[in-house]
């Protein structure tokens, strides 16, 4: 093998070395905002989002140290599937917290949200059809 | 160099699922426990993608993305049921 | 029942995605596989119907290039600051619920934004009114006026990148005059 061959190879596991550990300190840094983080929405901000740039550089160290132009597609298939599923599930798990009060109003400096949901529960006691109150399809 | 980094990675993943799992253990209400096994399903594909970046293989690809949409099925699953029931103890 | 018919035009994301996936899945890019992927996909997408997504037929690679490239920087950024967060400030940190009402009404637009937004970590949305398209977003770190304010514009310019890429002519034109007022 010509040494120049060598040194490329020699940055690109450099690279991919530290995008694993990179990637692997991301999976950490969701635990220790899952254990910190004082209730469930802001525990979701750490759970979901670093996960995101954590497949990412996993995924691109993969691609780095496998050299083949064709996983590159598969890697990108894997990290859209990602990117489409977790923010559902955030919102899900968010959207239930909010409604069923699992957060404390002591950490909210403003909720620009409460006045709207009061507004609607008022009209909602108010009507006693209740598809007029719950405003437009939010319940699908 | 391979053989440092799947020590140091493998350190780390090892930290982070004992803190997944006292949050399991630990959290106040069901839905924190959700998040908690999300996370640790998260970690496990995590561990998939170094085994496979450091084996240079690529047969977990597919059971990283199966992986991904089981945790996504569950928690919405979940998240759903738990607003529901609420709601309906709400109003009866 | 009737169905709407769906245009093929309509219908060729969905079965570009579809069709790349196959691929994916075989690692195997071949014509042989693409065809018959495309013949899959399209079997797939009239047995099992989806209510047509409204698609406003623009896509605007010049923008979508380095909106990707500036979403991923963002990205970076945002995770360490929620590294940082949840080590240092942790149990003590303030966050608010805001309201920001959006420009377009067309779901796909709502519901990229929405995806935009909560990906980028220190927001996430909490809350959609489709009636009136104002996303409510749950901030994290975001305790004074100023913040929510912050929070408000970078949610406006974010949907306004998306808009350049794949929004209505409509919506770009009022982009536009807005950007030139």
């Amino acid at each position: 093998m010509n040494p120049e061959a060598s040194v490329v190879d020699n940055v690109i596991d450099t690279v991919s070395a530290v995008f694993l550990v990179v990637g692997a300190l991301m999976s950490l840094a969701a635990a220790v905002g899952l254990l910190r983080f004082p209730d469930l929405l802001s525990r979701m901000h750490a759970a979901t989002k670093p996960q995101v740039l954590g497949l990412f550089l996993l995924l691109a160290a993969i691609g780095l140290q496998m050299r083949t132009w064709w996983v590159w597609p598969a890697l990108l298939v894997a990290w859209i599937f990602q990117l489409l599923t977790v923010p559902v599930s955030a919102h899900m798990v968010g959207r239930a917290g909010y409604r069923t009060k699992h957060l404390h109003r002591e950490l909210l400096s403003s909720d620009e949200l409460d006045a709207v949901v009061q507004k609607a529960a008022q009209s909602a006691r108010d009507d006693s059809s209740r598809d007029e109150a719950d405003d437009g399809g939010r319940r699908d | 160099m391979m053989q440092t980094v799947l020590a140091v990675t493998a350190v780390i993943l090892s930290l982070a699922a004992a803190g997944a799992i006292i949050r399991i253990s630990r959290g106040p209400s069901l839905l924190d426990r959700v998040l908690a096994s999300d996370v640790l399903l998260a970690i496990l594909g995590a561990a998939l993608c170094i085994d496979m970046a450091v084996n240079r293989h690529l047969n977990n690809l597919m059971l990283l993305v199966a992986l991904s949409i089981v945790g996504f099925i569950g928690s919405v699953t979940v998240a759903r049921f738990v607003a529901d029931r609420r709601e309906q103890a709400n109003e009866s | 029942m009737s169905r709407r018919r769906i245009s093929l035009r309509q219908e060729l994301p969905l079965l570009v995605w579809l069709v790349i996936v196959w691929g994916a899945l075989w690692q195997d890019f071949s014509p042989g596989s693409l065809l018959f992927g495309a013949l899959l996909a399209v079997l797939v997408a009239r047995m099992f119907y989806l209510p047509p997504v409204e698609v406003s037929g623009r896509f605007n690679i010049l923008h979508a290039v380095p909106f990707a490239l500036r979403f991923l920087g963002r990205v970076a950024a945002a995770s360490v600051e929620v590294m940082y967060l949840a080590a240092v400030r942790g149990p003590r940190v303030i966050s608010s619920v805001v309201a920001v009402p959006l420009r377009s009404h067309q779901d796909l637009m709502v519901t990229a934004t929405g995806h935009v937004i909560s990906l980028i970590p220190g927001s996430l949305v909490v809350e959609v009114d489709r009636s009136t398209s104002t996303l409510y977003l749950h901030g994290l770190n975001v305790s004074s006026p100023e913040e929510v304010e912050n929070l408000r514009r970078e949610v406006r310019s974010i949907e306004a990148g998306l808009i350049r890429i794949m929004g209505s002519r409509e919506e770009l034109e009022a982009i536009r005059q807005e950007a030139a007022a």
